[in-house]
C-alpha cells in the first residue's frame, strides 16, 4: 500500500540541522498493525506526519497505492487526508465547544454532506464506539478514555484506509488506555492499516510489527 | 463545505465567547448607527435649507451691484463697485412684460424703541411689492402701502418678536415708534414664521426705501428682489434685467442677476457635500470597529491553534480554513451593521421628535453604503487573521508549539 523510499525532513534551528527523518525507507502492506517505538526525539511523531501528508519531506519519495504524493498540491493533499487517514492525538484534540457529535460531524461537514445524512453515520459511528448515549456531550463532560473513543469515531467517520495514532495512550490511564488499543486493534481486524506510535513497551508489542527508530532513523524493523 | 455549514460552525464559535462577540457587535453598530443617524442630520438640514429658499416664493431673481464673473457664486466683496443700484433702476424694470414683480431692498441696522423699551434691530427698506415676493404673512393691520417708492411714508411693519419685545400683546397698529432719530407709525405686524435670506424677519422691521434711504444715507441698493411672470420666463426677465440696467448704466453690464433657483441648486451641492463629509468622519468609527475586529480575531486564530492544526488535520484545506475565518468575521460586521442600523433608525426618530421643525430624513443611500462599508471593513479586517489562520502549519499546530 505504500512505499517510503529515502525520505528526509530536515529542521533548521539556528545554524543547526536537525534530521528528524534521515533516509527512512519503509514498505506498509494493507492491513499491517505496526507500532514504532523509539527515544523522544527520534522522529517518530515527523514520521506519522509524513505518512498523514501533514509534513511535506525535503527529499525521498512517498508512493500510496502506488500514486507520488510528494507533489501533490495543498489542496489535493488536504483531499487525501479527508478520505485516506484517520488521525489519532495524545491530547485527543476535539474541539471543546462542540458537542461528541458536533465533533464527529466535522470531517463530513468539510465534504459537503447535508446535515440529514450526516446524522445518520454520526450516530452510527458514536454506537460503534459504544457513545451513542452522549451524542450531546461536550468534551468536557467526557472522561479522557470516552474522548478518545469519541476521537477515534471521528478518525473512522469516513471509513479510510489508513489509521496513525500517536502516543493514543498517552494521556490515559492503564485501563482506559487497554481499553483503546482493542478499540483500533479491532478497527485493524477489519482490514484497516494502523500505526501506532507508542512509549509503552508492552503496548508496543501486541502490534504485528515493531519499528524502532534512533535519530531519524528506522534501525529496527522486525514482523 | 457548504455555506450554510460555515456559517454555522462560525457562530458557534462567536457563542463561546459572548463578551467579546458582543463587544465587537456594539462598536460596529455604534458606528453604523453614527452614519446613518449623521447623514439624516445632514439630508435633514439640505432639505430645511432648500425649503426655507422655496419658502421665498417661485421665480425669483435677486439683482446684486457689482458684476460676478461665475454666476450662483458670491457677488464681488471689494473692489469697485462702480455704479450705484438706485430705485430708479428698479421701477424701470417694470417695462419688462417678463417680470411682474419688482422690490428694491436696502438693509442698515437702527434702534427701535417704544416707551421706555428700545431694541437693535435689522431695517428692511423695501416697497409694497416685497409682501408678494416674498410671500409674507401679515397677521395685524397690512403691509407698506402701494405708493411710489421715491415716496417715503413714516410708517413701519414689525417682525412678530419685535412686536412682542415693544407692545407685548396690545395691539400697536397707529401707534408711533422710534426708529433711529424718525418717528414711524405702525400699519401692521408679521406673521411669526417668516424668513428670508437666512435670517430672521421676526426680529426686524419693514419701511419704504425712500425712508430708509434717508435714514442711512444711502443711494444704492443693497438689493433688487424681482419674481419674473411665469417659470419660463426666468431666462427672459434675466435677460432684459440686464438690458434694461446696461442701458441705464451707460452700457456697463455691472450688475450680478443670480436666479433663485441656481442658488437653492448652490446651496443643495454644498449641504450635500457637508452630508458626505459628515459620512466620512463616522465611517472612520468603523474602522475603529474593524481594527477591534482583527485584533480580536488574532487573538482568537492564537488560541485555536490546535482547532485549526485539526481541521487541516481532518482536510480542511487552506482555502477553506480561511473562508472559516473570514465567514466568522463577517458575521461579525454584518449582525453590528444591522444592529446598528436598528438603532440609527430608532437615533433619526428621537431626532424628529426633538426636533420638529427640521426634517429628519435617512437617506437610502446611507444605509446602502453603510451596509457596504461594514462588508468591506468585516472582509479587510477579517482578512489578516484569515490568512495567519489558513497559512499555520498544522504541525506545530497540534503539536501546541
Ligand atoms: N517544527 C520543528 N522545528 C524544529 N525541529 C523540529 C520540529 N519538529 C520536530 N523537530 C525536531 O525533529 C526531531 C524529531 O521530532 P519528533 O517530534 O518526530 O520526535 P518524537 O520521536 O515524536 O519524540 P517524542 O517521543 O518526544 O514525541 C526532534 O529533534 C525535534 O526537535
Ligand atoms: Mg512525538
Amino acid at each position: 500500500m505504500i512505499k517510503l523510499r529515502d525520505i528526509c525532513r530536515n529542521f533548521q534551528v539556528g545554524d543547526e540541522t536537525v534530521h528528524a527523518l534521515d533516509q527512512v525507507t519503509l514498505d506498509i502492506a494493507a492491513g499491517d498493525y505496526i507500532s514504532v517505538m523509539g527515544p523522544s526525539g527520534s522522529g517518530k511523531s515527523t514520521l506519522l506526519n509524513m505518512l498523514g501528508l501533514l509534513d511535506m519531506p525535503n527529499s525521498g519519495s512517498y508512493l500510496f497505492e502506488n500514486k507520488e504524493l510528494t507533489k501533490l498540491s495543498e489542496e489535493k493533499r488536504a483531499r487525501f487526508r479527508r478520505e485516506k487517514i484517520g488521525f489519532i492525538f495524545q491530547s485527543f484534540h476535539l474541539v471543546p465547544r462542540l458537542t461528541a457529535a458536533g465533533n464527529l460531524e466535522l470531517p463530513l461537514m468539510l465534504t459537503g454532506m447535508l446535515p440529514a445524512k450526516r446524522r445518520v453515520l454520526v450516530q452510527e459511528a458514536l454506537a460503534s464506539v459504544g457513545l451513542e448515549d452522549r451524542a450531546h456531550h461536550l468534551p468536557k463532560q467526557l472522561s479522557g478514555g470516552q474522548q478518545q473513543r469519541v476521537a477515534i469515531a471521528r478518525a473512522m467517520i469516513m471509513k479510510p484506509p489508513l489509521l496513525l495514532a500517536d502516543e493514543p495512550t498517552g494521556n490515559l490511564d492503564t485501563h482506559s488506555g487497554d481499553e483503546i488499543i482493542k478499540t483500533l486493534e479491532v478497527l485493524n481486524q477489519t482490514g484497516i492499516t494502523l500505526i501506532v506510535v507508542t512509549h509503552d513497551l508492552e503496548l508496543g508489542q501486541r502490534a504485528g510489527r515493531t519499528i524502532q527508530m534512533v535519530d531519524g532513523k528506522v534501525v529496527h524493523d522486525e514482523s | 463545505m457548504r455555506i450554510l455549514d460555515t456559517l454555522n460552525f462560525s457562530q458557534t464559535t462567536l457563542r463561546a465567547y459572548p463578551a467579546r462577540t458582543a463587544l465587537i457587535l456594539l462598536a460596529m453598530a455604534i458606528g453604523v448607527a453614527s452614519v446613518i443617524i449623521l447623514t439624516s442630520l445632514g439630508e435633514g438640514a439640505r432639505n430645511y435649507v432648500t425649503g426655507q429658499f422655496r419658502s421665498l416664493g417661485t421665480h425669483l431673481l435677486f439683482i446684486l451691484p457689482g458684476r460676478s464673473e461665475t454666476t450662483g457664486g458670491l457677488p464681488p466683496l471689494l473692489g469697485t463697485s462702480p455704479r450705484d443700484l438706485t430705485i430708479d433702476d428698479a421701477i424701470a424694470l417694470k417695462q419688462s412684460p417678463a417680470i411682474r414683480h419688482v422690490a428694491p431692498l436696502l438693509l442698515g441696522n437702527a434702534p427701535v424703541s417704544h416707551a421706555s423699551r428700545e431694541r437693535e434691530v435689522t431695517v428692511l427698506g423695501s416697497s409694497n411689492e416685497m409682501q408678494v415676493i416674498m410671500t409674507l404673512e401679515v397677521i395685524m393691520g397690512k403691509f407698506l402701502p402701494a405708493e411710489n417708492p421715491r415716496i417715503g411714508s413714516p410708517v413701519c411693519v414689525l417682525g412678530d418678536k419685535l412686536y412682542h419685545e415693544l407692545f407685548g400683546n396690545r395691539n400697536p397698529i397707529g401707534e408711533w415708534v422710534r426708529i433711529g432719530s424718525y418717528r414711524y407709525r405702525v400699519i401692521g405686524v408679521l406673521g411669526d414664521k417668516e424668513r428670508a435670506f437666512g435670517f430672521d424677519n421676526s426680529d426686524a422691521v419693514i419701511i419704504p426705501v425712500a425712508s430708509a434711504q434717508t435714514m442711512f444715507n444711502k443711494t444704492s441698493l443693497f438689493r433688487i428682489l424681482v419674481k419674473a411672470s411665469s417659470a419660463d420666463a426666468l431666462d427672459r426677465a434675466k435677460e432684459d434685467v440686464l438690458r434694461i440696467i446696461r442701458q441705464r448704466h451707460e452700457g456697463e453690464d455691472d450688475v450680478t442677476v443670480i436666479r433663485q433657483d441656481a442658488l437653492i441648486g448652490t446651496f443643495d451641492e454644498i449641504l450635500k457635500i457637508l452630508t458626505w463629509v459628515v459620512a466620512g468622519i463616522a465611517a472612520i468609527s468603523l474602522i475603529v470597529a474593524g481594527i477591534l475586529i482583527m485584533n480580536v480575531m488574532l487573538v482568537s486564530v492564537s488560541q485555536r491553534r490546535a482547532e485549526i492544526g485539526l481541521l487541516k488535520a481532518l482536510g480542511a484545506s487552506t482555502r477553506e480554513v480561511l473562508q472559516l475565518f473570514l465567514s466568522e468575521a463577517l458575521i461579525l460586521s454584518l449582525a453590528g451593521g444591522v444592529i446598528g442600523l436598528g438603532i440609527g433608525f430608532v437615533g433619526a426618530q428621537a431626532l424628529q421628535v426633538w426636533l420638529p421643525d427640521f426634517p429628519v430624513q435617512v437617506p437610502l443611500w446611507s444605509i446602502i453604503a453603510a451596509l457596504l462599508v461594514t462588508l468591506i471593513t468585516g472582509l479587510a479586517f477579517g482578512l489578516i487573521p484569515a490568512r495567519q489562520a489558513a497559512r499555520l502549519d498544522p504541525v506545530i499546530a497540534l503539536a501546541g508549539k
